[in-house]
């Protein structure tokens, strides 16, 4: 069992390992402390014995299984499909039948995705830009609100309830709603556009605009998750600081841009780390409104219409997946190089 | 600053006899109000707008458009687009993945989270990192080998119809169990650091086994956290959207969400009825919202500062 040959090999006094060793080591003393045998300067394999005295055989068998079960769930589903992406991406493979040397194309799909498929640019630069306004319009409008209630005012539960509202809802449903605020025959927005005999454009039919509106809807929703999640975070900032912040004659503009907003860096980058994620899956809110096309496109839904709904072209589609994976690989390093920061402490 | 509303008047005057409580009107606390009441407005707008086109007659909005005062109200939308879209259906395969959806991903990881924070092996920290890591990548970067996979993965027929996963609410469910196992493990194992290491070793001198001592210690300690991500956990696989809207490709076998893609096709022309069943959607997960709002909160917190 795995467990077994595992104990043996770090020595928690071995700095040389990195954050990935030190962070196991960390457990490992945490099971010192557990079994309250643990001397200091005891070999590893001395404490595994007396680790394993006490779990019986059955015990080993029986946390095997807890753990291993859905972890191999976890590498079928998850992770087998994420390396089979990069592996299809360098094939032409139909998906009718098996897959033959005959399929092989190298970098072929990346080199026409380069060069010769502009809805990949167009997709490319959607995404950016979804992510710029969540990063730099919506995260920040949060973040605001956040400050503005994480004081004793009057109904500060209530705004906070109502800017949180949206967050519950998918994004399938807020596309809905908000259809019904945009739509050019039957939307609110037109319809009191026409009343003033302004322009009534088309929110979500003109690809000129349409990515915009959209950012519009998926910001309403953003807004209300980064609130709370740095409202959290404010709460956890120790008084003192700020009372330390007031005795030296900050105001309380200063007292954040100078104290809290460094205090709270552990939670500004998870916020960063959530903001990429998200502007990285984004998709239903595309689908919803015209299946992520004519000026909606988006790398996560060109998979989908490339390999699955329409044309079925996997090899294309999952150079696409292929690329998105190798950009959400960013955050998603970010955010684990946190979390072993945090075990590290 | 923050006295005038948090303190009674009745106590200031006790404390300071001589000075009246003046009506003095605090200029920054007025623009704080105005600026929060708007953006509250703004922010309830659409969820209010979409309200009010539901409760309206089709003939009236013909009439006098769909920004007018109302002539009359009703509840008709609501039954049309219940019977018509045939929700009802829908709502049954939402319930059959979200009830054991939420039960299984919350008991299968806080197993593992147990495993992995109270017991030292050398693979513990990876583990970790492999379910959290699978649960931030974007679902479409596995899906193309996932939907073939479902294809390919033969099932008996009293689990499936169609002879594999492909077209199976029962594989919705499993999707999102494996996906979702990912965040729970993460928020638990969290969790589980902070619960006292000795509670378990008493468990195990007494002779307890592993199972016994996760089952009746370590569950009943995580309840709080437990709650705060059942909650989450619901909101999370109601509002699942992309895998029913691949994994399954007949509209009526979705559960609710992926089929208001259908739902919107089909209303396309009736904005009452659009409006109607969008917030017949919503009100599951708005309800859960309103009264379990701490569980709601503390599931998002946790995950992201770490209880």
């Amino acid at each position: 069992m795995t467990q077994e040959r595992g104990a043996t090999a770090l020595d928690p006094t071995d700095r040389k390992v990195g954050r990935l060793g030190a962070a196991a080591s960390r457990l490992q003393r945490v099971f010192s402390l557990l079994t309250g045998r643990g001397q200091p300067g005891t070999t590893a394999s001395g404490r595994r014995r007396r680790h394993y005295s006490l779990l019986t055989r059955r015990d080993k068998l029986v946390l095997g299984l807890m753990v291993g079960i859905p972890l191999t769930l976890d590498l079928v589903f998850i992770w087998g499909p994420t390396l089979a992406s990069v592996a299809l991406s360098l094939t032409q493979w139909r998906g009718i039948q098996g897959i033959n040397s005959n399929d092989w194309v190298g970098l072929g799909n990346f080199q026409k995705l380069w060069s010769s498929y502009p809805p990949f640019w167009e997709a490319f630069k959607h995404n950016i830009l979804w992510f710029a306004v969540l990063m730099l319009i919506a995260t920040p409008i949060g973040m605001f609100f956040a400050i503005l209630l994480d004081r004793e005012i009057r109904g500060t539960r209530i705004y906070q309830s109502i800017f949180f509202l949206p967050v519950v809802l998918s994004l399938a449903l807020v596309g809905i709603i908000w259809e019904m605020q945009y739509s050019q025959d039957y939307g609110f927005i037109d319809a009191v556009l026409r009343t003033a005999h302004l322009p009534t454009p088309d929110w979500f039919g003109d690809p000129s605009i349409n990515l915009w509106a959209a950012l519009v809807a998926a910001s309403w929703s953003h807004v209300g998750y980064i609130m709370v999640l740095y409202l959290a975070g404010l709460k956890s900032v120790d008084p003192s600081l700020r009372e330390a912040a007031a005795i030296d004659g900050a105001n309380s503009v200063q007292t954040y841009t100078h104290v809290v907003f460094w205090v709270m860096m552990p939670i500004n980058v998870v916020i960063v780390v959530i903001t990429t994620i998200q502007s990285l899956r984004a998709f239903d809110l595309a689908y919803i409104i015209n299946h992520g096309k004519n000026g909606l496109e988006l790398l996560s839904v060109l998979i989908t219409n490339t390999s699955l709904s329409e044309a079925n072209l996997i090899g294309f589609g999952s150079a696409i997946a292929t690329v998105l994976l190798v950009i959400s690989l960013v955050p998603i390093t970010a955010f684990l190089l946190r979390m072993n920061q945090d075990d590290q402490a | 600053m923050t006295d005038m509303t948090a303190t009674p008047t009745s106590t200031r005057t006790a404390a300071t006899p001589i000075r009246r409580p003046q009506p003095r009107v605090r200029w920054g606390r007025v623009a704080l109000h105005s600026f929060l009441i708007t953006m509250s407005v703004v922010w309830l707008w659409p969820l209010v707008w979409a309200l009010y086109t539901s409760f309206r007659t089709f003939g009236d909005v013909q009439h006098n458009g769909y920004v007018s005062i109302a002539t009359s109200l009703t509840f008709q939308n609501y039954v049309d687009a219940w019977t018509q879209g045939d929700l009802l259906r829908n709502f049954i395969q939402t319930l059959a993945i979200v009830i054991p959806g939420v039960t299984i991903t919350l008991l299968v990881a806080s197993m593992i989270a147990f495993a992995v924070t109270k017991f030292s092996w050398r693979f513990n920290v990876l583990v970790l990192m492999l379910f959290t890591a699978g649960n931030l990548l974007p679902p479409q970067v596995i899906i193309v080998p996932l939907y073939h996979l479902y294809l390919f993965i033969p099932l008996p027929s009293f689990l499936s119809d169609s002879g594999s996963m492909y077209n199976q609410i029962f594989g919705i469910l499993f999707i999102n169990i494996v996906f979702q196992t990912g965040f729970c493990v993460f928020v638990l194992s969290n969790y589980m650091k902070t619960l006292s290491k000795e509670l378990v070793e008493a468990a195990m001198v007494d002779g307890a086994g592993v199972f016994r001592i996760w089952w009746s210690v370590i569950l009943p300690l995580c309840r709080p956290a437990l709650a705060a991500l059942a909650t989450l956990e619901f909101t999370f696989i109601y509002n699942d959207f992309f895998w029913a809207l691949i994994l399954i490709g007949k509209g009526d076998r979705r559960p609710i969400t992926s089929a208001l893609n259908n739902l919107q096709g089909q209303f396309f022309t009736n904005y009452n009825l659009l409006a109607a069943g969008a917030i017949m959607v919503a009100i599951p997960t708005v309800f859960v919202y309103i009264v379990l709002q701490k569980q709601f909160i503390r599931g998002l917190s946790l995950g992201a500062t770490k209880g």
